[in-house]
């Protein structure tokens, strides 16, 4: 535990550095302003803005980009709020309450009640991830091949058992996920693989980028204009220093469900599937259900409000326990991370305690600090960015446009790259309209490489038995528990069809 | 177009791709090497055929009409939404074709300025402050700060007096 402080507080310092510092401050503001905007979220945020991170030395990187995803988590609120439009799906379970609270003229009510349980949810979460990574990561220095694959298979299954999503549909999402990951040259052979059309740009690979700013870029814009049409309407607020300090000492009301809502999403938020929506809908329901007065959830209670912000924030950091310790993101926007990391040259997973602990704590320590200075900047700056949200489609689209098509090129500087880039946006685009999931195949696409090189280390070790995987302890549990995860949809039908078959006799 | 047909259409394109990722693969070898382990082409060659079967289970679904898309007759792109999402598509296409011939920054002033003078209808003094400062703030972040040269094609000369500054 000793341990612990003293690699935290060093962690702690680490942030405190004049430029990780100011990439906090610039992080949480950017990412308050990416979460507030209607359909744009922490994962597009950080997405487009990964390119321009090669600016900086990595452990200023990591910590801008986590301040974006922490930022964006209490930047959904607003939107949700002030619009009635969730700013992210992790922000719709804030919109139940938020919305009427707003038309009943208590936008500020909601607004500091959100920034206060993001803060809670922030913080308990922050907690918990000191505590539980470094043990995590100790566990799993005795992972080998065999393991990473069967925790690979695990990730997976995660999708389908808990992203709720049309199966076989999400089951192509993943593996086209991974075939695109294995274009370019074999990394075992030196062979080139897939090269369509002998076109050499593809021999350097897809890279996992390309197709996040594809998807998460241009895909989503022109997702959301259609949602939109390109027109919001921004509720009436009317916010005075005075009134946000006097809610803030409402915090009494809702700390209780707040808290409870953190842990549960922080550990929601260590699945890859589940995620920060999930756990918002979720610490929503747990909050009515404790609440004694359950009727007033929907018709603006703020408990309401605080339940579901608490959760998103806390299954951010929860989402980023896997990434550090295994290797394996717990969200969309950590696989980003995560691919960020090896762009960086950085190996995630547990050696990284060992090899690069000044990376790792300085970016635990800067949890804690944008988490605070989140808090801060958005009570102060709350006007600013309800006025920002009233900006027209016709400057927002255009500028992110502009961001994807140059973040695109940057990271390989060919146009080669932002053509797929355009094609997997439109294409994204056009499949999430026919309800094909597309956070699996950003998934699958960073862990492609990793999964192919366990896979195939491990067949080799075995002689091409498949039966090691079932034969080590610990790669067993996690196939067990993946099989386990994807008979969810099947049992859940069989029960389904046996309470029609009973209602019905 | 019905949401019912397009996503007939596209397990169908999706099935056709998968089978021609498998063909692709196959060109390499997809068996096992005796102390190498798998082939170079294995690896995508059965995730192909996973993708294939996905595409299959999801057509048998379609027959069926298990899923909500497979029972849904309303129009797959109404005109407004074909409206909206197309001049964004169109606007990016014709940026990235451009940037091949006139370089990316010529073309940004003429994507911004279809964007928001044309499409967003905003004053002109909004139309050039953004049709101008924007690709200057690109070059200063990327070019400068970055150092990653962006596509400038033909413009390439209009840049020498800016490299002398930079690098002088």
């Amino acid at each position: 535990m000793g341990d612990i402080l003293g690699l935290l507080a060093g962690g702690l310092a680490e942030a405190l550095q004049p430029l990780n510092f100011g990439m906090i401050l610039l992080g949480c503001v950017l990412g308050l302003l990416v979460g507030a905007m209607p359909g744009l979220g922490s994962v597009n945020g950080v997405a487009i803005l990964l390119p321009i991170t090669f600016l900086v030395p990595p452990n200023a990187a990591i910590i801008f980009l986590a301040a974006i995803y922490y930022g964006a988590m209490y930047g959904g609120a607003i939107s949700s709020i002030t619009l009635g439009i969730p700013g992210a799906s992790t922000a719709v379970a804030t919109v139940f309450d938020g919305r009427p609270l707003a038309v009943a003229g208590k936008a500020d009510k909601a607004l500091t009640a959100a920034a206060m349980a993001s803060f809670i949810g922030g913080t308990i979460s922050v907690v918990l991830f000191t505590l539980f990574a470094p043990p995590l990561a100790e566990f799993a220095l005795r992972f080998g091949p065999v393991e990473e694959f069967a925790l690979m298979l695990l990730a997976f299954a995660t999708f389908i058992g808990l992203g709720g999503d049309d199966i076989p549909k999400t089951i192509f999402s993943i593996l086209i996920g991974l075939v695109l990951a294995a274009i370019g040259l074999d990394i075992i052979t030196g062979q080139p693989r897939l090269i369509f059309g002998d076109i050499t740009g593809f021999m350097h690979g897809i890279n996992f980028l390309v197709l996040a700013i594809g998807i998460y870029g241009i895909g989503e814009m022109l997702w959301t204009l259609e949602q939109t049409k390109g027109e919001v309407v921004v509720h009436n607020v009317k916010l005075s220093m005075k009134e946000i300090f006097k809610d803030i000492k409402d915090v009494k009301h809702y700390i209780g469900t707040t808290s409870m809502g953190s842990v549960l999403g922080y550990f929601v938020g260590t699945l890859p599937a589940a995620g920060a929506t999930p756990a918002s809908l979720m610490s929503y329901g747990l909050a009515k259900t404790f609440s004694k007065d359950p009727e007033s959830f929907g018709k603006g209670n703020v408990s309401g409000v605080a339940a579901p912000e608490a959760a998103n924030n806390a299954a951010s950091t929860g989402s980023m326990l896997p990434m550090i310790t295994l290797g394996i993101p717990g969200s969309p926007t950590t696989a980003i991370l995560l691919g960020g990391m090896i762009i960086w040259g950085l190996r995630p997973g547990p050696l990284l305690f060992t090899e690069h602990p000044e990376f790792v704590w300085g970016l635990i320590g800067s949890l804690y600090i944008a988490n605070l200075m989140t808090l801060i900047i958005n009570l102060l700056f709350i006007p600013v960015f309800v006025k920002i949200l009233t900006l027209p489609f016709t400057i927002l689209a255009p500028t992110i446009y502009i961001l994807c098509v140059v973040g695109g090129y940057a990271p390989t500087q060919t146009m080669h790259d932002v053509w797929l880039m355009f094609i997997f946006g439109v294409a994204g685009y056009l499949l999430r309209k026919l309800d094909y999931p597309v956070a699996p195949a950003v998934l699958a696409i960073v862990l492609g490489p990793l999964a192919e090189r366990s896979l195939r280390q491990s067949l080799l070790s075995s002689q091409g038995d498949p039966m090691i995987f079932l034969e080590r302890p610990i790669s067993l549990a996690c196939i067990l528990i993946a099989v386990a995860l994807a008979m969810v949809p099947v049992v859940q039908k069989i029960k389904r069809r046996k309470k029609r078959e009973a209602e019905q006799a | 177009m019905t949401v019912r047909t397009a996503e007939l259409l596209m397990a169908i394109l999706l099935g056709l791709a998968s089978i021609g990722l498998m063909v692709k693969s196959a060109e390499l070898n997809i068996t096992w090497i005796p102390n190498r382990g798998p082939g170079a082409g294995a690896w995508p060659f059965w995730l192909s055929a996973g993708m294939l079967i996905c595409c299959l289970a999801t057509l048998y679904r379609w027959f069926r009409g298990i899923t909500p898309e497979s029972r849904n007759n309303n129009v797959f792109m109404t005109r407004e939404t074909m409206r909206i999402v197309g001049v964004s598509a169109g606007a990016i296409l014709f940026l990235l074709s451009a940037t091949h011939f006139i370089g990316l920054y010529l073309s940004l002033v003429f994507f911004l300025l279809f964007y928001i003078r044309f499409v967003g209808r905003h004053s002109w003094v909004v139309t050039i402050a953004l049709t101008i400062g924007v690709p200057v703030f690109i070059f200063c972040l990327f070019e400068w700060a970055l150092k990653i040269p962006l596509p400038k094609a033909v413009t390439e000369p209009w840049f020498y007096p800016i490299y002398d500054l930079m690098y002088s």
